[in-house]
């Protein structure tokens, strides 16, 4: 079995990576969990979302929409469980689906690591994220919301940021090729 | 997937994830006095349905209404018209009764203040066949005493003489025919000269000098001198004077309906008759008794 399979473009071709077993699953839980338990201790936390850094990293890696999507989807559904009952089911949901469909079809067009491209992706993935969910609750809760602020910015940079350094940290959970 | 591009599989895959959890959101989601998003949407997507549904209920129970079920009102309407028909005809049946109530009723007034007349009374039960002549047909005859040159009247005047007798029908030759002759004179200057038809609807008076006066509207009667008919019954009015030679020419409405005659008395007498002077036949009113036109 191979660890890691070429993808052939046009002009380039894009490695796609395989994980030791129980990485993904270990990874996305470990990511919930200190979301969860984070900002109870550092408030300012909160303005991270490892749940969507992982979405990300593993679309981005994994370089398959339909895989992406679906791994987006039950990481958003599991962060939607643990945000307490004002969260409905299917918030970050449908806004990880997306983006881990959008993550998995860019990397698999662009090579995705370089830090510098995994921060400006990062970057727009998490406006994007930022902007599903913000449509998703002015349409379907109702509740108005601002598309997009410098709270909103600043937390843009800083989830790139950690992401550059996250990812490294994620890659050593590949397998070798 | 069946049918789908392997290269859309995620497309198609992606829309059927966001819907199950757009799904899943309005299952969760109450709104403030709209109850679950997905009974705000399930409303929202069925209504449109239920109203076009209800239009087109309404389309077809209207269609229904006014134009299939008429078949009933068609019918409805169709019995009515005839029920209106038949009452129409009923009236004018009535009418005609009440008419011929009115006419027998004079006749009968008439016979009362004649009664020293015999005369019978006949229904007229047809006219002549042609132009050429000027006949009617009664329903009385040989066996009801009538006979030839027998006078005929109405209340409102001279009719005409009978000409032909059968057993039960008879012949009026009237007084338009060109044949048809009757005694008559001017009611005012009581000059005397014969009247008779010339096959048109007004008379002509005959030998009346150019040196007499007579007057427009001026009433003409019988003189009795023909001895069919009675002195003083109306014979008809002048209508046009023009002078000739060496005669007026005279022209006469008839003071009876000759035209419209339904029925008539027979005067069943042969030899000359005088009529009281008090006699009014034209003016007589309707009465209640028995309006049978026998009057012997």
């Amino acid at each position: 079995m191979h660890d890691a399979y070429e993808i052939r473009g046009a002009e380039s071709h894009i490695e796609v990576h395989k994980f030791r077993a129980g990485a993904i699953i270990i990874a996305t839980l470990l990511a919930l969990v200190i979301q969860a338990w984070f900002p109870l201790h550092l408030m300012r936390a909160a303005i991270l979302d490892l749940p969507l850094l992982v979405t990300i990293y593993f679309g981005l890696s994994r370089r398959n929409p339909s895989t992406g999507l679906l791994l987006g989807m039950v990481i958003g559904l599991l962060q939607d469980s643990l945000s307490g009952p004002t969260v409905p089911l299917g918030l970050y949901g449908i806004a990880k689906t997306i983006i881990g469909y959008l993550a998995s079809s860019i990397g698999a067009r662009l090579d995705t690591e370089h830090p510098l491209a995994r921060f400006a992706l990062t970057a727009g993935f998490f406006v994007v994220h930022q902007g599903v969910i913000v449509l998703t609750r002015r349409i379907l809760l109702g509740q108005p919301e601002p598309w997009f602020n410098l709270h909103l910015a600043v937390a843009a940079f800083i989830n790139a940021v950690v992401a550059v350094f996250l990812f490294l940290l994620l890659d050593r959970l590949r397998k070798p090729s | 997937m069946v049918g789908v591009p392997s290269r859309h599989r995620s497309l198609v895959l992606l829309a059927g994830v966001i819907l199950l959890q757009v799904l899943l959101l309005a299952v969760q989601i109450k709104r403030d006095s709209q109850g679950r998003l997905i009974r705000v949407w399930t409303v929202g997507a069925v209504s449109p349905f239920e109203r076009a549904g209800s239009y087109g209920f309404g389309w077809f129970r209207n269609v229904w209404h006014h134009y299939f079920a008429l078949q009933n009102t068609t019918k409805e309407n169709e019995q009515l018209r005839r029920e209106n028909e038949a009452l129409k005809l009923q009236i004018a049946q009535l009418q005609g009764k009440a008419a011929e109530a009115d006419r027998l009723a004079v006749l009968l007034n008439f016979r009362k203040t004649h009664a020293e007349v015999p005369m019978v009374g006949a229904r007229v039960i047809g006219a002549s066949a042609g132009s050429a002549s000027q006949t009617i047909q009664l329903d009385r005859g040989e066996r009801d005493g009538i006979r030839r040159n027998m006078g005929v009247i109405t209340p409102d005047g001279v009719v005409g003489k009978v000409v032909e007798v059968y057993p039960n029908t008879s012949q009026v030759l009237l007084l338009t025919d060109k044949e048809s002759g009757v005694g008559a004179m001017l009611a005012d200057s009581r000059i005397q000269s014969p009247v008779g038809g010339v096959g048109e609807p007004l008379l002509t008076m005959k030998y009346v000098p150019n040196d007499d006066t007579v007057n427009l509207g001026e009433r003409v009667i019988t003189s009795g001198m023909d001895r069919i008919f009675p002195r003083d019954l109306p014979v008809g009015i002048i209508a046009e004077i023009k002078p000739g030679n060496p005669f007026k020419e005279i022209r006469i409405k008839p003071a009876a309906n000759l035209e419209r005659l339904e029925e008539v008395l027979v005067l069943l007498t042969l030899h000359p008759l005088e009529m009281k002077k008090d006699a009014e036949p034209a003016g007589a009113q309707p009465v209640a008794s028995n309006p049978s036109p026998v009057v012997r």
